[in-house]
């Protein structure tokens, strides 16, 4: 398109997208549980095109001094040139560590998953979980597809029972015993692009979060309560603007729940 | 001559409370600036908040790499240097969100394929720091005389275990508080341009920090009004 931003703006007004969605629909959501048998838990999130998957790995670790009692989760988001054509090989860019940072802002303020559970022995043992996300198609709402990977994965681990033997002071693991983590809230993004100052879009793709002149992120939890709002610069918005934003975030939340639940049981079934 | 002027503004909130030492209620703590303290950057700044304080320093519009310029309008880079250590993936985070603060009022457009560069100095953190960031950048820009549609302001806004707003907060209110909302607000019409939050909190509770946001903002905006004005009223 030679005047990309003119050929939106005329979908925009008749209040649809050029893909045919609405201005508050979602593109397809996909989720595949427990696909890479050699990570503790894993998951495939598609949205649209964008692909992410996450791989969880649990290894042992020593608690840190001020925390005793306190276990690790470690997430890292990883942005190939695979995915887009804007990323080079080399150290992570700006856009990986931005969206790292967030991830662990979302563990840590939604209380996914509490630290105190995943300690074994306090002061000598604890477990730790990398989770590894990486993209594998970038096409726009990376934050909503990396939040959902992440949770269906934690959803799938599985970890040993492990007991410290009294006498070798060592760590015995039993394979056979294998229980789930204990998710305390289901954490569900939401992300908006603000075109032309005024008008709101949800689930924007990788072109139109090009055009765009802000964007917005919000996390929610089944309970109605917000765990994030970035809302990274960009033109400003109103208090009604942000109702709105919360209405949309709190439905969207109830879809991504049942279509966990529903491919959670089917895995449990087999 | 340059003229270093220093302004200070004590901020009382409508009910009358004095703001050091800080009752309770609504009230943002002391707050300073200084500007034009650098001799090599076009434009600096110095910010206070109570015990925070932050150094800003603006280059530009000047010379971008052509890998990096925009054919249609200014490339901002902002550098966020923490006090201490290197600086690391949250510094970049928090680069990122005072970047795209000052994109959406830096007029751009009349500057294409320059480059202006934002560095900031954390010189102490005692709470805060991303609002104090905030403000140093928007006078060091203003010092600079950078183009800008508005001015912003950044006020931080935190919530302890009972509900209770606090403005401002030290940095043992923000570790004791349920969470904290940072806000970048604009000068027209105090619209939000940035939101970073920390922790968990409700729609309504939201709705009240924005509205407390958005209040203290005025004050802020005040004090940047005084404090250019007595700079170059001298001068």
């Amino acid at each position: 398109t030679v005047e990309p931003l003119e050929y939106y703006r005329r979908f925009l007004k008749e209040n649809c997208r050029p893909d045919g969605r609405e201005l508050g629909e979602f593109r397809t959501t996909t989720v595949n549980i427990g696909s890479i048998s050699t990570a503790d838990g894993s998951a495939l999130v598609k949205l649209g095109n964008t692909t992410v998957i996450c791989g969880v790995k649990a290894e042992f670790a020593t608690p840190s001094t001020d925390a005793p009692a306190k276990g690790y989760i470690v997430p890292n988001v990883d942005l190939p040139p695979l995915c887009s054509s804007r990323f080079r090989t080399g150290p992570p860019g700006e856009e990986a560590q931005v969206t790292s940072q967030f991830i662990a802002d979302v563990i840590e303020n939604s209380q996914i998953i509490k630290k105190e559970d995943l300690c074994i022995s306090p002061g000598k043992l604890a477990w730790v979980l990398y989770c590894d996300l990486i993209c594998l198609d970038y096409d726009g709402n990376i934050l909503d597809a990396c939040t959902f990977a992440l949770l269906a994965a934690l959803k799938n681990v599985q970890l040993p029972e492990v007991t410290i033997n009294e006498e070798t002071a060592l760590a015995e693991v039993n394979l056979k015993k294998k229980s789930y983590l204990n998710i305390r809230t289901n954490p569900v993004a939401t992300s908006f692009a603000v075109f032309d100052d005024t008008l709101l879009i949800v689930d924007p793709t990788g072109e139109e979060e090009h055009l765009a002149t802000g964007t917005l992120t919000v996390v929610m939890n089944e309970h109605g309560k917000l765990c994030c709002l970035h809302k990274p610069g960009g033109s400003g918005l109103t208090g009604a603007k942000l109702q709105d934003c919360m209405s949309r975030a709190v439905t969207r939340q109830k879809e991504v729940k049942k279509l966990m639940d529903e491919v959670i049981k089917s895995m449990n079934q087999k | 001559m340059e003229v270093v002027m220093r302004a200070d503004a004590k901020v009382r909130v409508e009910s009358g409370t004095e703001s050091s030492p800080r009752g309770p209620g609504c009230s943002l703590r002391h707050f300073a600036c200084e500007q034009n303290l650098l001799s090599r950057p076009d434009g600096s700044a110095s910010f206070l908040q109570g015990d925070t304080s932050v150094l800003a320093g603006v280059y530009g519009p000047a010379e971008v790499k052509v890998s990096k310029e925009i054919f249609n309008k200014a490339t901002l880079e902002v550098i966020l240097r923490p006090k201490i250590g290197l600086p690391g993936v949250a510094e970049k985070s928090q680069e990122r969100l005072i970047r795209n603060t000052c994109e959406a009022v830096v007029l751009g457009a009349l500057h294409p394929r320059t480059s202006i560069t934002v560095v900031l100095q954390v010189v102490s953190d005692a709470g805060s720091l991303l609002a104090c960031c905030l403000n140093a950048a928007c006078m060091a820009l203003v010092d600079a005389g950078v183009p800008m549609r508005a001015l912003f302001c950044g006020v931080t806004c935190a919530l302890d275990s009972d509900g209770n707003l606090l403005l401002d907060p030290t940095a043992k209110q923000e570790k004791k508080a349920r969470a904290v909302l940072t806000f970048a607000l604009d000068s027209v019409e105090q619209k939000l341009l940035m939101s970073t939050t920390k922790g968990l909190y409700s729609d309504a509770e939201l709705q009240q920090c924005l509205a407390a946001a958005q209040a203290a903002s005025q004050h802020i905006f005040r004090f940047y009004r005084e404090s250019l004005q007595r700079r170059y009223s001298k001068s």
